[in-house]
């Protein structure tokens, strides 16, 4: 394998790009990324960069002496992946042959219908997001946060924080149900409530109103929410449209194997993009976390270095965490499936829990609220 | 030299948090070696005793972070400064830390609380 092609310069195309290196590739690696910036940080985003507390330098993923011998492509966007020669194509015309390529390129949020072009309106995925809407908050007013999952609790606490008169308004009954089931859903939810924060709930957007800059948010059930600032954080979709036609086979994102191989041989997937097998369960998952972008490129890398004759270990439990309000949460496993979730420590009064979901007695998933310590050691045992 | 905690109050596996500013990690891994490393996160604040230990390697409980307990070296992002490795001295049963005279890498927000600013 003499070039390897990374499309996709964030966490995970960096991971994978390191993995290479750190597995003892040393032919040409070729990064492609859309956006401008090196491989910086998302997390921070919705929370200290957005609350000013850390800057732009901060983010950044590569460290200081750090070299990966690689050529990076900033800027440049991939239009398409010819299947014959592994050729990624380039929106700018450029089109580079590779033996190997990583798709890495990620997640995009979902916007509302109707809204591009309305002045105060915002998503938060990119840098570039996170700076103009920053810009925004810094002025004060009226914040309506549409969607009550991770990044919108996440950037209603922070602005919060910064004194803005907040409102989430959330479609389903329960916000976070998905991720942490109903009963823990409703609880970390309440954190909105004990900080001053409005939670609407069960109710879906009709619109936004407001000619040249938005001023309200119009509600399903007739209700008119005034707003100087909206974001709209209703989840992300998998960047794959560039591989339409390419013969790699794509259901919700690019349907891999439990290794990150995908249908085309010397192709392999990682991050939000992936839609990767999952053994234990029996079924693909697309998992949008952090960790999952920093920890499966190492696999995805054996498999395409090794000609995709490795057997797959078992991935660990998917972990994410998030900040809101002061608390650290902190999830790992999967609450669809559980038929139980007790507290055993802690008190739900406290906002400070460790809950265990358990199918047929056997824990599945540790959702954890300020308890770092106790929540490690219930991951490590979910792992083994 | 500080006294930490007797060898045989430290299972295999398990770390011990040294209340001194800046705090300070006592790992007993696996493999009987004793190795002790700044508790603090040099990414954000967050103890390294609460982390999850596996070999030689620490991974911290908030955002997964890595380093090597034998360096100190980073192993993982998010974190890009490693942390301050101490030698450790075995003595009666007895482990002692002789904390390191350099310059601790604290994450932003410890090191301006340490510094008398705003947390």
């Amino acid at each position: 394998m003499r070039t390897v092609a990374v499309v996709g310069a964030s966490l995970a195309g960096l991971s994978a790009a390191r993995s290479l290196r750190a597995q003892g590739y040393d032919g040409r690696l070729v990064v492609i990324g859309e956006e401008f910036h090196r491989p910086y940080d998302r997390p921070p985003l919705s929370k200290e960069f957005l609350a000013g507390t850390l800057g732009e330098a901060d983010l950044g993923l590569e460290t200081d002496d750090e070299d990966l011998g690689a050529e990076w492509l900033l800027g440049a966007r991939a239009v398409g992946l010819d299947a014959r020669d592994r050729a990624v194509r380039l929106a700018d015309g450029r089109e580079l042959r590779a033996d190997g390529v990583v798709i890495a390129t990620g997640a995009a949020a979902r916007t509302l219908p109707g809204s591009a072009g309305l002045a105060g309106v915002h998503t938060l995925r990119t840098l570039d997001d996170a700076r103009a809407l920053r810009d925004e908050l810094a002025r004060g007013g009226r914040l309506v946060v549409i969607g009550g999952g991770f990044i919108g609790a996440e950037v209603a606490s922070t602005a919060r924080a910064l004194g803005l008169d907040v409102t989430v308004v959330e479609a389903a009954p329960t916000p976070l149900a998905g991720p942490l089931g109903e009963t823990m859903g409703a609880l970390v939810s309440a954190l909105h409530a004990d900080h001053g924060v409005r939670l609407l709930c069960g109710v879906g957007v009709k619109g936004l109103g407001g000619e040249k800059r938005v001023d309200a948010v119009l509600l399903e059930d007739g209700r008119t929410v005034p707003a100087d600032i909206v974001v709209v954080g209703v989840g992300a979709r998998p960047c794959v449209e560039w591989l339409a036609g390419s013969g790699v086979d794509l259901d919700n994102g690019v349907k891999c194997g439990a290794d990150g191989r995908t249908s085309l041989a010397g192709v392999v997937a990682v991050g939000d993009c992936a839609n990767w097998y999952d053994p234990r369960a029996g079924l693909h998952r697309r998992v949008e976390h952090w960790t999952g972008a920093r920890e499966r490129p190492g696999a995805a890398v054996t498999t395409l270095l090794a000609g995709g004759a490795v057997e797959p270990g078992v991935p660990r439990p998917p972990y994410f965490w998030s900040d809101q309000y002061g608390i650290k949460i902190q999830f790992a496993g999967h609450a669809a499936g559980a038929d139980s979730v007790t507290i055993e420590e802690g008190a739900a009064e406290d906002r400070n829990v460790l809950a265990v979901y358990r199918r047929s007695g056997r824990p599945v998933a540790v959702l954890g609220m300020n308890q770092p310590r106790l929540f490690t050691r219930l991951r490590k045992q979910l792992a083994a | 030299m500080i006294p930490a905690c007797r060898l045989a109050d430290l299972p295999r596996g398990e770390a011990f948090r040294l209340d001194i500013d800046p705090p300070v990690s006592v790992f007993h891994t696996d493999d009987g070696e004793v190795f002790a490393i700044d508790d603090t996160c040099t990414h954000q604040d967050a103890s390294l005793a609460d982390g999850w230990l596996e070999g030689c390697e620490v991974e911290c409980p908030l955002h997964a972070s890595k380093f090597d307990l034998r360096t100190g070296a980073v192993d993982a992002p998010p974190a890009k400064l490693p942390v301050r490795t101490h030698e450790v001295v075995l003595e009666d049963g007895m482990i002692y830390v002789r904390v390191s005279t350099d310059a601790p890498n604290l994450p932003p927000c410890v090191a301006s609380r340490l510094a008398g600013g705003p947390a």
